[in-house]
């Protein structure tokens, strides 16, 4: 449960604190660029390593970039389709 | 446009935006780490890239340049798209940064100290975007001066 915890607010502080930074930066584009920040992953592999050992997480890395290609392709249609359409972004 | 940081565009986001980005964070966080340990390393990895918050981000981005226009007394509907569009694009390019990150913490991680991987796929992410990012830029201002000539 302690680890628990202690994940939810490693997480919540290095992703609110790339968010900040985003939302602070200009032009919009560049600002764009800390949507995908490696936010989960920097507060993820620190436990990571230290309980499962260094293998385990570069397995762990070796999945993340076949997630990486797949977040690309999602904003990169969600960004044709706002510049294309009249929808706004909701979720 | 220059890069800058403008700390002013916070004063119009409110408490509860923050707060949802760091809940919404944590628990990502804590579900990329329960995804691991239930179903191992492999699926589990795939969720370290999850956009935790790209889709925030964007609504926030939309949201607010549309709350900008309207005090200004216009329609802000099509100006909002655009920004959240930018945004879009932006993370698109950034994600493709963080695949760097990704390869780098792969290939160095095993025979290395944690500390210098993370560092160098932190840097292998902020150089592979931040170049695309002005590749991006050179080619549309050089769009722009061929469409506009003279100028």
């Amino acid at each position: 449960m302690k680890e628990v915890l202690f994940r939810f607010l490693i997480g919540g502080l290095v992703i609110s604190s790339f968010a900040l930074l985003g939302d602070m930066l200009r032009p919009k584009s560049f600002a764009g660029l800390f949507g995908a920040a490696p936010s989960v992953a920097l507060a993820t592999f620190g436990l990571t390593i230290a309980h499962q050992g260094k293998l385990y997480a570069a397995t762990e890395a070796r999945s993340m970039v076949l997630g990486a290609a797949a977040f690309c392709i999602y904003a990169y249609f969600v960004s044709q389709v706002l510049a294309a359409s009249k929808f706004a972004p909701r979720w | 446009m220059k890069v800058g940081l403008q700390p002013s565009a916070l004063k119009g986001s409110k408490f509860h935006e923050h707060a949802l980005r760091f809940g919404l964070g944590g628990l990502i966080t804590v579900a990329a780490g329960l995804i691991a340990e239930r179903f191992g390393p492999v699926p589990g990895g795939l969720f370290l890239a999850f956009p935790a918050i790209f889709p925030a981000a964007v609504t926030l981005v939309e949201k607010h340049e549309k709350e900008k226009k309207e005090k200004a007394g216009l329609q802000g509907h099509t100006r909002a798209r655009e920004a959240a569009a930018l945004d879009s694009l932006g993370a698109a390019l950034g994600s493709i940064g963080l695949l760097g990150f990704a390869v780098v913490m792969w290939r160095y991680l095993p025979n290395h100290s944690p500390f210098a991987a993370l560092a160098l796929a932190l840097t292998a992410w902020l150089l592979t975007a931040g170049t695309l990012w002005l590749i991006r830029k050179q080619h549309f201002l050089s769009r722009s001066a061929t469409a506009t000539p003279g100028k």
